[in-house]
């Protein structure tokens, strides 16, 4: 009996143990790092603590800067269930802010809730067809998603900087070239009894709905399938390029989103500041939170924590920018390095090895 | 229920030597945010790195001058791009460390970040690097400060002129916005002073930070046979790097890169922030109202001009001297009509002279002629 519910219990204690600990393994490699470097890890790690989570202002900072990553994080995410590794989501997080600044222009005049749900679905349209062009191109033409989506990104930036420097530009905005603004009733205002902008819960309800139609619909089996064995889904019955395609355009959609709520909650027009790489981020992010959509929101805010307590460390110590993305590399590496523990430490294991599941959560096909 | 007691009791005496423990090893800290309380708090935000060779380390200049007054408490953060990010890094300065007065350094920084906070703290002062400050539209716990560096320009464009035998000059250029082209049609009308065939190449890179294009950029214009180059992107380092390595000569920008090409840096057009900076400070320690609109060049210190490298002759120095005595003076005017642009209209008319202080010079859309390049 024990054993029986232990058994149910190892997998998930293993998913987050793992992590867990190589987050603390890496924090030791960063605490040797800056004590070589002549300063006290105690202080340094305080610090930290202080500027992402030590205080309400400490966590809003901390929730502000999270609220895009967890969308950008869903842009890998989420075509990763299908198999593909995509890194072009800054392009998308550019063209879902150009989308949603014309929307928001072009829709003024209604109600601003109207107003707002045009932009956020012209910024997940926008960005959908970017990466939805990436699937497509995988699965019809045979080119690289990981190549073309980084590549479409290059061009989704040229277009947005294209735009909003020429045929778009707001004529007012002369030193920083912008679109027209989309007016201060249209912008999206901040959650209930704090200083944080509803983009927080969008990303976090986008990240829900995919984590449950993942785990709990035939969608997510599907996408399994595809991801796993293309061939095999084909002899199934499944759609193998409908999958593709749609699983690259949500993950788009997502940055997409992310692009539309920096225009409607942050910058209110597009212009070259969107392109902070939040879009980049989300690839640490993902990689991180091992895939999973659900572990992208506390990922992204512990991402947001750390940068946020990057700015207390210059302030206090005087050390330079490049701390946190120190600190952020070792974690990377050490986390990534230990995703081919699982499975493979006799601790986990109550009964004799199980059997390997069939279909790995995610990795390359084919 | 005596076990309650005793584990409740166990986790108290945890509880005080932790404190005790933290209060031991950050004590310091605290000791030094009790102290910053008795003097002026002074934050400065910039958007790249301190040491770029450029736009970021002039300011880090000024900064560093401040940290030395003995009556500031001085805090930067570096990096700080223009999101939500510079936003909250504002709010933190005044929250965490008690800063009353901000320099916002970057010109993306202005709209919508800091009008949002001076709108939210009216009581903190911002500076603001570039911006344009507007009575009635724009709160007056806001100020801009900028300087005429197109002064510094056009004294580039008379030493280029020069040291150049093939009479092209190349100029690589972030953005076609109004400061940039300012700063091409001064450096190309500095060099026109000395023999009107001159003409400049201008490529635009299209962003402040990208060195692999600016690099590209410098080869490119060195193999049409342009033989000075100089620049406007926020750290010069690469062009002046590829120039010199290329043997042509190169004019600096932003501050001095001349450790970077002892050969070939023939000057070059820096900024002096400390000048803008003590003001501003001057104002919030003495408790005078902000300054709303500070502008200065070469007269009030706000820029200055790179020491001459040793392949600048006698006689280039000599014109070059003669014309910035006029600008310290404040009798030089750039921009004196009639002036055509590269596509054959006239911008600005016989007989016109715009001062620097005009404020239709911060709105400059056009390239003058000899430019070889498009806005």
């Amino acid at each position: 009996m024990l054993t029986k519910r232990l058994d149910r219990w190892l997998p998930l204690m293993e998913s987050v143990g793992i992590p867990i600990a190589a987050l603390l393994l890496a924090m030791l490699i960063f605490a040797i790092f800056v004590a070589i470097i002549g300063q006290s890890p105690a202080t340094v790690f305080y610090l930290l603590y202080q500027g992402g989570f030590g205080s309400a202002f400490a966590w809003q900072n901390s929730l502000l800067r999270a609220a895009p990553l967890i969308l950008t994080g869903l842009a890998v995410a989420i075509p990763a269930q299908a198999g593909m590794v995509i890194i072009g989501g800054e392009g998308a997080l550019a063209l879902g802010a150009l989308a949603g600044a014309v929307a928001g222009v072009a829709l003024s005049g209604l109600p601003p809730h109207g107003v707002q749900a045009g932009i956020l679905f012209a910024g997940m349209l926008g960005g959908g067809v970017w990466i939805g062009l990436s699937g497509w191109l995988r699965h019809y033409r045979g080119v690289n998603e990981t190549i073309s989506s980084l590549l479409l990104s290059y061009i989704g930036i040229a277009l947005l900087n294209h735009f909003v420097e020429g045929p778009l530009k707001d004529p007012a905005s002369l030193n920083k070239p912008s679109t027209r603004p989309i007016g201060d009733v249209n912008m999206i205002g901040n959650l209930p009894g704090m200083e944080v902008h509803y983009g927080l819960l969008f990303g976090a309800l986008f990240a829900l709905v995919t984590w449950i139609a993942l785990r709990f619909t035939t969608i997510g089996f599907s996408l399994r399938i595809v991801g796993g064995n293309p061939r095999a889904a084909q002899m199934a019955g499944l759609r193998v390029g409908w999958w593709v395609v749609g699983a690259a355009a949500m993950g788009g959609a997502a940055a997409g989103m992310a692009g539309a709520i920096e225009v409607a909650a942050v910058q209110g027009a597009a212009n070259a500041s969107v392109l902070a790489g939040y879009g980049y981020a989300g690839i640490l992010v993902a990689f991180i939170a091992r895939q999973n959509p659900l572990a992208v929101i506390p990922v992204a805010i512990l991402l947001g924590g750390i940068n946020a307590a990057g700015g207390i460390l210059q302030r206090r110590l005087d050390m330079p920018d490049a701390t946190v993305l120190v600190l952020q590399g070792i974690a990377f590496v050490v986390i990534i390095a230990s995703e081919t523990l699982s499975g493979r430490l006799r601790v986990w294991r109550s009964t004799p090895a199980p059997v390997k599941p069939a279909i790995p959560a995610t990795g390359a096909s084919v | 229920m005596s076990k309650t007691k005793f584990s409740s009791s166990r986790r108290t005496v945890i509880k005080s030597a932790g404190a005790a423990a933290i209060y031991a090893a950050f004590g310091p800290l605290a000791f030094r945010d009790a102290q910053a309380a008795s003097k002026l708090t002074v934050g400065v935000i910039y958007v790249g790195p301190r040491d770029d060779f450029g736009y970021n380390q002039a300011q880090a200049q000024a900064a560093g001058i401040l940290k030395k007054m003995p009556s500031l408490n001085v805090v930067d953060e570096e990096k700080v791009p223009e999101t939500i990010a510079v936003q909250k890094t504002m709010e933190a300065m005044i929250e965490q460390d008690g800063a009353k007065l901000i320099f916002a350094t970057s010109f993306g920084y202005f709209d919508p970040h800091v009008l949002k906070m001076a709108a939210k703290y009216p009581d903190v002062r911002f500076a603001h690097c570039g911006g344009l400050w507007t009575a009635g539209k724009h709160p007056k716990n806001v100020g801009s400060f900028f300087g005429y560096i197109d002064e510094c320009q056009y004294l580039n464009g008379v030493v280029a002129a020069h040291a150049s035998k093939t009479k092209k000059l190349g100029f690589i250029a972030a953005k076609p916005i109004p400061q940039v082209l300012r700063n091409i049609n001064a450096f190309t009308l500095g060099a026109q002073s000395v023999d009107p065939a001159f003409t400049t190449r201008v490529i635009f890179t299209g962003d402040w930070s990208l060195p692999v294009k600016e690099a590209e950029a410098a080869n490119s214009l060195i193999d049409q046979g342009c033989d000075v180059l100089t620049c406007h992107v926020d750290g010069p380092k690469v062009i002046v790097e590829t120039a010199e390595k290329r043997g042509v000569y190169s004019c600096g920008y932003h501050a001095n890169q001349a450790a970077l090409a002892p050969k070939g840096y023939l000057t070059g057009a820096e900024w002096d922030w400390a000048t803008p900076y003590k003001l501003l400070v001057d104002a919030a320690l003495t408790g005078k109202p902000m300054i709303n609109f500070l502008r200065g060049g070469l007269k009030e210190g706000f820029v200055k001009m790179s020491p001459y490298g040793p392949a600048v002759s006698a006689k280039a120095k000599k014109v070059a001297d003669a014309d910035k005595a006029k600008m310290v003076k404040g009798d030089f005017v750039i921009f004196k009509g009639p002036i055509k642009d590269n596509a054959g209209k006239t911008v600005i008319a016989a007989g016109t002279s715009l001062k620097q202080q005009d404020p239709i010079l911060e709105q400059m859309n056009y390239l003058v002629a000899g430019v070889i390049g498009k806005a």
